[in-house]
């Protein structure tokens, strides 16, 4: 087999240092190049990632021993709250957001967003609605309800703390639904001519179904926050029973976002993975199609599974069995996914470096999510388990497992494409080794935990489980330190790194096809459509012209 | 000598399948089954996680396998095959999962309909509702009309009174249990063995959950509605009754005793609950003694006579 060749010189802006070059402020302004937002979403999130991190480990130490020791009981219910929150609000809806930002406009010939002022204000509003969720704990009275602020507890618990946490979901909400619509616009409107729906790579059809989910279900869960605002400070009853108002309508109403936000969550890392694993195993994707439309199938699916988290609440049995048939229909098309990229490295190349190893990685530890997803999709089932550990392993399964070594393996992948520079390989597979061991030591001996009897959201619990507790909470450290190597890598590499080469992992969607890091603009001249976005092995004309191609550093 | 393929795949798919039925079965992770639902439940589970156990190794081993067996070789830059896709194989890892999801469904349906899922009947089981009105917490509007939720009647007993009734408040943080029949009240549940319970809920301030592991079973217990839960315990002995909706700061403090026992054990405990509260009783009847002898324990705390009591008009 040869290499497949590239029109990477067509593209290449003639002058790259025309229009000047980034200056470090401008990712600290109201810049509106979709290249220096997407940064900017990715280094924000970050830093919530590493705060809902350390939260993390607070809340583990507190587990260590069944009894409440380490801190009280007020501030473990607003830690494992704030946990919840910043990691799903503030860590990877954002830093899919970032990666969208960054990459849909270069995948598909774009010069930026279709609004790039828009874009920005979407970006900003992230910020102030962190800072205003932190700073409830400087307030003293940090949000304590869970992140699921059910009432009548939300409306009981400190008042002020659970205004800060709607004002500040309200913005972030406002913020991807901003988002949401750039993307779904930029995707229909600003391709190259040429490049058809089935020559989009695929981390664009995935975000154009997470962003019609994103459209479709924030609305609703604005409008129930709202709501639950006028209980909380007008004194309204729209959920609080005392006034005749029923609690279970907002549980409706929050879970039909949040139940599609866990598909916000790892849609885009779908998309990312379906792009990661053909460039590195040197084959074509397998069944691009099945891939494409499964994306849909997914976001269709999930608007109609919310009440799968309702089980155990007020709704009758017909609609218990409505919401498992669907919940459990939903297993197909991630199936589809999970058997198309097992065959897409199956008769490959693997290159086993970071990017790869951090790809295989969530395709082996998401399926553990997948499958236990599956097993609470089952009523009776469920029943037992519903508010347990089992449910803590599998949402960490498919959130850890899934959507952050998702972020992981496309951060190393599009590195050297954001930065020009390449990250260090071994410091990457270190990195890869800690996370590993560290998630499965954490969440794996969650499952056994639930099933026998230990309930989520307590600070202490029945002697027996200290054991398992243990190996959890020393796993959770082990995640901790695993950080350490990225950050330290990341930092080195983007300042010291050796300089990436245009398409240092021969690649061929657009956006290898431009310098690196890519031009203000992007493209000198607009892209041309030479090989379909994973023509991997398929031999093209121009290779005989360009011999020299072939040399490319791995 | 070589062999072939086929064989290989035949011989790894029989380990595949002896493995996952072994571990289905062997898996431990579950705590003794102490009523007729878990045992359903516990069946139900079992064959999930055989089916779960088969598609995980198949999984971990085609990855494992594949990216050890198809890594790059050091100095091989070329492509590998440029297979697009293959229309039967996808049509076939589309097919089963559907049929496997499709099994599980209807396998949960059966055994949700079993344990009695289907068997509630909004407000109209009368005994509920009148003692629901009764009950502490449900001033607030209890509205009767909505459907129930929760686990009603086993097919086998649909129709049938309970043969127990239990009525259950939550409140942060404790469980306070009144039984209808004779007029106890404690903060333990107390159950004979082999007789079906009911169990009706609601919630004073915010919204708890009922949990026993041991049961399996589960529902939320939520002011200003009504839910339920109909079992029949099977084995003897003490379990936790664990809140499990996150109640507020001691909501791991939320847990309690469920005690059962054998009918006479039963009886007799609610005997001596019925003796503890007559004792109140009679204390309560103490009061009206003569103004004298009621105040003489205080009086010869402070220390006057009793006899200077009698000479006091009254």
């Amino acid at each position: 087999m040869t290499q497949a060749t590239l029109q990477e010189t067509d593209n290449i802006p003639v002058h790259p240092q025309e229009s000047g070059e980034r200056k470090w402020q401008d990712f600290f302004s109201f810049n509106t190049d979709h290249k220096v937002i997407g940064i900017q979403y990715l280094v924000t999130s970050f830093i919530f990632y590493c705060i809902g991190g350390v939260m993390a480990d607070l809340v583990r130490t507190e587990l260590r021993t069944p009894d409440v020791d380490f801190v009280t009981p007020e501030v473990y219910n607003s830690l494992f709250t704030l946990h919840a929150t910043i990691m799903i609000f503030l860590w990877i809806v954002p830093a899919g957001a970032g990666f969208a930002n960054y990459l849909i406009p270069l995948m598909i010939g774009a010069r930026d967003m279709a609004f790039p002022r828009l874009n920005a204000v979407a970006f900003w509003m992230i910020p102030p609605a962190g800072v205003l969720l932190i700073a409830s704990l400087v307030v003293g009275d940090a949000p304590d309800a869970g992140w699921t602020s059910y009432p009548p507890l939300s409306l009981v618990t400190g008042e002020v703390g659970e205004a800060i946490w709607i004002m500040s979901i309200l913005l972030l909400g406002t913020s991807s639904i901003l988002g949401a619509i750039n993307f779904i616009v930029t995707l229909l409107k600003m391709r190259i001519p040429g490049m058809g729906i089935h020559q989009l790579p695929l981390f664009c059809w995935a975000m154009f179904a997470t962003s019609a989910l994103v459209l479709l279900s924030t609305p609703v869960l604005a409008a129930g926050l709202i709501l639950l605002s006028f209980d909380l400070l007008a004194g309204t009853t729209f959920f609080n029973p005392t006034g005749g108002g029923d609690p279970v309508v907002y549980q409706h109403m929050f879970w039909f976002y949040s139940h599609p936000a866990v598909y916000i969550m790892i849609l885009p890392f779908f998309g990312a993975i379906s792009e990661v694993i053909p460039v590195h195993s040197r084959k074509p994707i397998f069944g691009y199609k099945a891939i494409a439309y499964s994306s849909l199938a997914i976001s269709f699916l999930g608007l109609i599974v919310w009440a799968h988290h309702m089980f155990t609440s007020g709704i009758p049995g017909w609609l218990r069995m409505f919401f498992m048939i669907t919940t459990m229909i939903i297993a197909v098309p991630t199936g589809i996914k999970i058997f198309s990229w097992l065959a897409t490295m199956w008769g490959g190349k693997i290159r086993l470096n970071s990017t790869m190893l951090f790809a295989i990685g969530f395709v082996g530890t998401f399926v553990i999510g997948g499958i236990s997803g599956v097993m609470l999709a089952a009523v009776p089932f469920d029943i037992h388990v519903h508010d347990t550990y089992f449910v803590v392993a599998h949402l960490h399964y498919v959130l850890f497992g899934g959507s952050v070594l998702g972020i992981f393996a496309a951060i190393y992948h599009w590195f050297p494409k954001m930065t020009g520079r390449m990250m260090n390989e071994f410091w990457g597979r270190v990195h890869f080794a800690l996370t590993i061991v560290g998630l499965n030591m954490t969440f794996l001996p969650m499952h056994k935990l639930g099933m026998m009897g230990m309930n989520r959201r307590i600070a202490q619990y029945d002697p027996q489980f200290t054991s398992l507790n243990e190996i959890c909470t020393y796993g959770s450290y082990i995640l901790a330190v695993s950080t350490l190597p990225f950050i330290i890598n990341a930092i080195w590499s983007w300042l010291y790194g050796p300089k990436a080469a245009n398409n240092p992992w021969n690649a061929l969607t657009l956006e290898w096809m431009t310098t690196s890091p890519p031009a203000i603009e992007n493209f000198d001249q607009l892209p041309v459509l030479v090989t379909g976005p994973y023509d991997y092995g398929i031999e093209h004309r121009k290779q005989d012209a360009n011999p020299e191609l072939r040399e490319v550093p791995l | 000598m070589e062999i072939p393929s086929s064989i290989w795949t035949l011989l790894i798919g029989i380990v595949l399948t002896l493995v996952s039925f072994w571990y289905g079965q062997n898996h431990g992770l579950l705590p003794t089954a102490a009523s007729h639902e878990a045992t359903l439940i516990d069946g139900l589970f079992n064959t999930m996680m055989i089916v779960s156990t088969g598609i995980f190794l198949l999984v971990e081993g085609v990855l494992i396998y594949a990216t050890i067996r198809y890594r790059r070789r050091a100095g091989d830059n070329t492509d590998g095959p440029a297979t697009e896709g293959n229309v039967p194989l996808e049509i076939l890892w589309t097919a089963i999962p559907a049929i496997i999801v499709i099994g599980i469904s209807v396998y949960s349906f059966e055994v949700y309909n079993d344990i009695g899922g289907f068997s509630l009947h909004g407000g109209h089981e009368a005994p509920i509702t009148q003692e629901a009105m009764s009950m502490p917490g449900t001033a607030m509007a209890a509205t009767l009309d909505k459907d129930q939720a929760g686990v009603g009647a086993t097919p086998e007993r649909e129709g049938k009174p309970p043969q127990l009734v239990v009525n259950v408040t939550g409140l942060q943080y404790a469980w306070l249990f009144s039984y209808p029949e004779t007029g106890v009240s404690t903060g333990e549940l107390h159950v004979p063995i082999g007789r079906e319970v009911l169990i009706n809920m609601t919630a004073n301030d915010v919204i708890h959950a009922f949990w026993v592991p041991e049961f399996r079973l589960k529902q939320d217990a939520i002011p200003g509605r009504q839910s339920q839960i109909r079992l029949t315990p099977t084995k003897v002995g003490d379990y936790a009754l664990i809140c499990a909706e996150l109640c507020g700061p001691y909501h791991g403090a939320m847990r309690t005793q469920v005690v059962v026992e054998s009918q006479e054990a039963f009886n007799q405990w609610q005997q001596e609950q019925l003796v503890a509260s007559e004792e109140t009783l009679n204390k309560a009847v103490a009061l009206n003694l003569p103004p004298d002898e009621f105040l003489a324990p205080y009086t010869r705390e402070m220390g006057i006579h009793s006899e200077m009591l009698h000479q006091v008009h009254h």
